[in-house]
């Protein structure tokens, strides 16, 4: 008995500790009068709803983000797939060490651990305040370990279905179109959404390489807003809050109900 | 994989019964096959070569190179500003003698030594312990609830969950001070590592929760009745029963964690360094001896390339160990958190490659 009293106190404890945070997620963005401690509000409005409309920088920011992750989500599903299915199907010379590398590559080098040499880089290349540049640094960082999950995916395809194919007289580029792109489409799509989920929480890399507000993506411009302080960081920043959060959670519980696992952030920064 | 043999009304080929999983059809003139990597979509070496191009260079551009300049800038006394910066000298090891004395550069490994092994090593450990050990028989409704707060809290946006932790613990205002009736302490400025380590823990809990639930469904059921049987306690069932089955999830899972905390830019985002450096972890301490002030981007790049190294013992210690547990560490190292752990998932689905793996592999993600 006492047991179980103890267990229902501690699982409560805990559940309280994670929930606290986020309550105000849920609380703030239509109180009326918005506080930074977490309280009922007294009086519910979507005038912060309106506020964060109307600012200048936060929409935009959205879309920003938007446009920024589904390019590279977009990159780096292509390169991985076809780099994992080369590195599957085919034996390329210094195949292992490849995959070894990789596998080094994607815990080895974080953002933190190369920002001052990629800082240098795209400054030297000209690709500071470039989206696509940044595109290019985030795809960087996430191939290594999309091309293990993709050629893992291609690995437990039976090679039955491109020998049939083949059999009967497909070219490699049917084979591939007809026969691979259909059965790996839950991989690709997995890794879509995983390249976009990581690619949208960044903050360091866009940081560090978008400068002018224009361009910067939503997880940017969030801090933009703290820093900015004044009574405009609580009527915008609770709604801004709730609108960049939401499509992470959407994608999560789509793809957890969709294929039936669950599926959670990789690497992150 | 076990290939099966086209049928014997399938063309050309002459049927053949298949000798193991690789049949070998006499009449072909194809390239070996053995095993791994058997070209069925006919791509060949030059096209597969190409097929792997676009993503290894992009790799090596973004990702490889970046990695190895850092030993070159680390030697120079590149700055951002002033005469260093259009012309900057190579001055050998000057910037690491320099790291041994500075007094910031000691601070902040300290200061990331307390971060990791209080929010990684013993927070998240513990904690995402704690909730699989007491969850594992928890009605369903109470574990789904709960497991989806704990993710909840990992799959938020850094920037959301940095603010949403300055709500609670801000001085004038904050959800801590409200409940715990002590008001007017700020939290951030008084205690700044203790917050960093409160968040952090709360923040990367759900990634050892979900690793250890599926570690604890793998311990043989019969043991823990047994032990339940002869009036073991909570506490002597872990140490005594669970624990031979984890000790090896325990070692990787710690690694891993070490390896994100240590490299972690979150902190920056609550604290930014704390007040006068005193919550200055590495990854905030290179950013601003990089990009504040004097803007010293050769200093920055030696100690980078020192976390860097770091990184790679640890690295090659979780392969090593992964490999020694009988595991395929090939797409573990990666994939880490990429694709779930739960052990029931080996079911041919998703992204751990299906029916091949064994269970073990399920578990060591």
């Amino acid at each position: 008995m006492v047991r179980r009293v103890g267990f229902y106190v501690l699982i409560s404890a805990i559940t309280a500790f994670f929930a606290l945070p986020m309550l105000w997620l849920a609380t703030a963005p239509f109180d009326d009068n918005p506080r930074i401690g977490l309280h009922w509000p007294r009086d519910w409005s979507a005038a912060n709803v309106r506020a964060t409309l109307g600012h200048p920088y936060a929409l935009g920011s959205l879309a920003n983000s938007l446009v920024l992750c589904a390019v590279t989500a977009a990159l780096t599903c292509a390169m991985a797939a076809l780099a994992g299915y080369a590195l599957s199907r085919v034996r390329l010379p210094g195949r292992d060490a490849v995959l070894y590398l990789l596998l080094l590559l994607s815990s080895v080098v974080t953002g933190t651990a190369a920002m001052v040499p990629i800082f240098i880089l795209m400054t030297q290349l000209r690709l500071i305040d470039s989206q696509l540049g940044t595109a290019l640094v985030l795809t960087g960082g996430l191939l290594p370990a999309a091309i293990f999950i993709l050629k893992d995916f291609v690995d437990a395809v039976p090679r039955s279905y491109e020998e049939s194919a083949r059999v009967f007289g497909a070219s490699p580029g049917q084979v591939l179109r007809h026969v691979v792109l259909p059965v790996t489409r839950p991989g690709l799509a997995t890794i879509l959404v995983w390249a976009f989920v990581n690619a949208w929480g960044n903050f360091l890399i866009p940081y560090l390489l978008l400068r002018r507000i224009e361009v910067q993506p939503a997880a940017v411009v969030m801090k933009t807003l703290q820093d900015e302080g004044g009574s405009a960081n609580l009527t915008v920043i609770p709604v801004f809050s709730l609108l960049y959060s939401i499509p992470v959670v959407v994608l999560y519980l789509l793809v957890s109900h969709r294929y039936g696992f669950r599926f959670h952030g990789g690497i992150k920064s | 994989m076990t290939t099966v043999a086209p049928p014997a009304s399938a063309g050309p080929t002459p049927p053949t019964p298949p000798t193991g999983r690789r049949g070998r059809r006499p009449g072909r003139r194809r390239r070996p096959r053995s095993g791994a990597g058997r070209d069925v979509a006919g791509l060949g070496a030059l096209r597969g070569a190409a097929f792997v191009l676009p993503a290894l260079g992009t790799v090596g551009v973004f990702l490889l190179f970046p990695a190895l300049w850092t030993i070159y800038i680390g030697i120079t006394d590149y700055r951002l500003t002033g005469e260093q910066a259009r012309h900057p000298e190579v001055v050998g090891a000057a910037n690491y003698t320099r790291a041994l004395d500075d007094p910031l550069f000691g601070n902040s490994l300290w200061i990331t030594l307390l971060f990791v092994l209080g929010s990684a090593v013993i927070g998240q450990n513990v904690l995402g312990f704690a909730l699989a050990w007491l969850l594992r028989r928890a009605a369903g409704w109470l574990r789904r609830t709960v497991e989806a707060l704990v993710l909840l809290a990992w799959i938020l946006p850094s920037t959301v969950v940095a603010y949403l932790w300055i709500t609670v613990l801000d001085r004038g205002d904050g959800t801590l001070n409200a409940l715990a009736g002590t008001g007017g302490t700020a939290w951030l400025l008084t205690y700044p590592v203790a917050s960093l380590v409160v968040f952090n823990t709360w923040r990367g809990t759900a990634f050892s929760m979900l690793l250890y639930s599926s570690a604890l469904a793998a311990v043989p059921p019969s043991q823990l009745e047994t032990a339940r049987m002869v009036g073991a306690s909570g506490w002597q069932t872990v140490r005594d029963v669970v624990f031979p089955h984890i000790r090896g999830h325990v070692l990787t899972n710690t690694l891993l964690i070490t390896l994100w905390t240590a490299n972690d830019f979150t902190p920056f985002l609550l604290t930014a360094g704390g007040p006068d450096h005193r919550s200055e972890v590495l990854p905030v301490f290179v950013y601003r001896t990089a990009l504040e002030g004097a803007g010293d981007l050769g200093y920055a790049s030696a100690i980078s390339l020192l976390l860097l190294l770091a990184n790679l013992v640890v690295a090659l210690l979780y392969v090593r160990l992964l490999r020694a547990r009988g595991v395929d560490g090939g797409a573990d190292g990666g994939v880490d958190g990429g694709a779930d752990g739960g052990a029931g998932r080996s079911a041919g689905r998703g992204v751990d490659g299906g029916a091949g793996r064994s269970a073990g592999r399920g578990v060591a993600t």
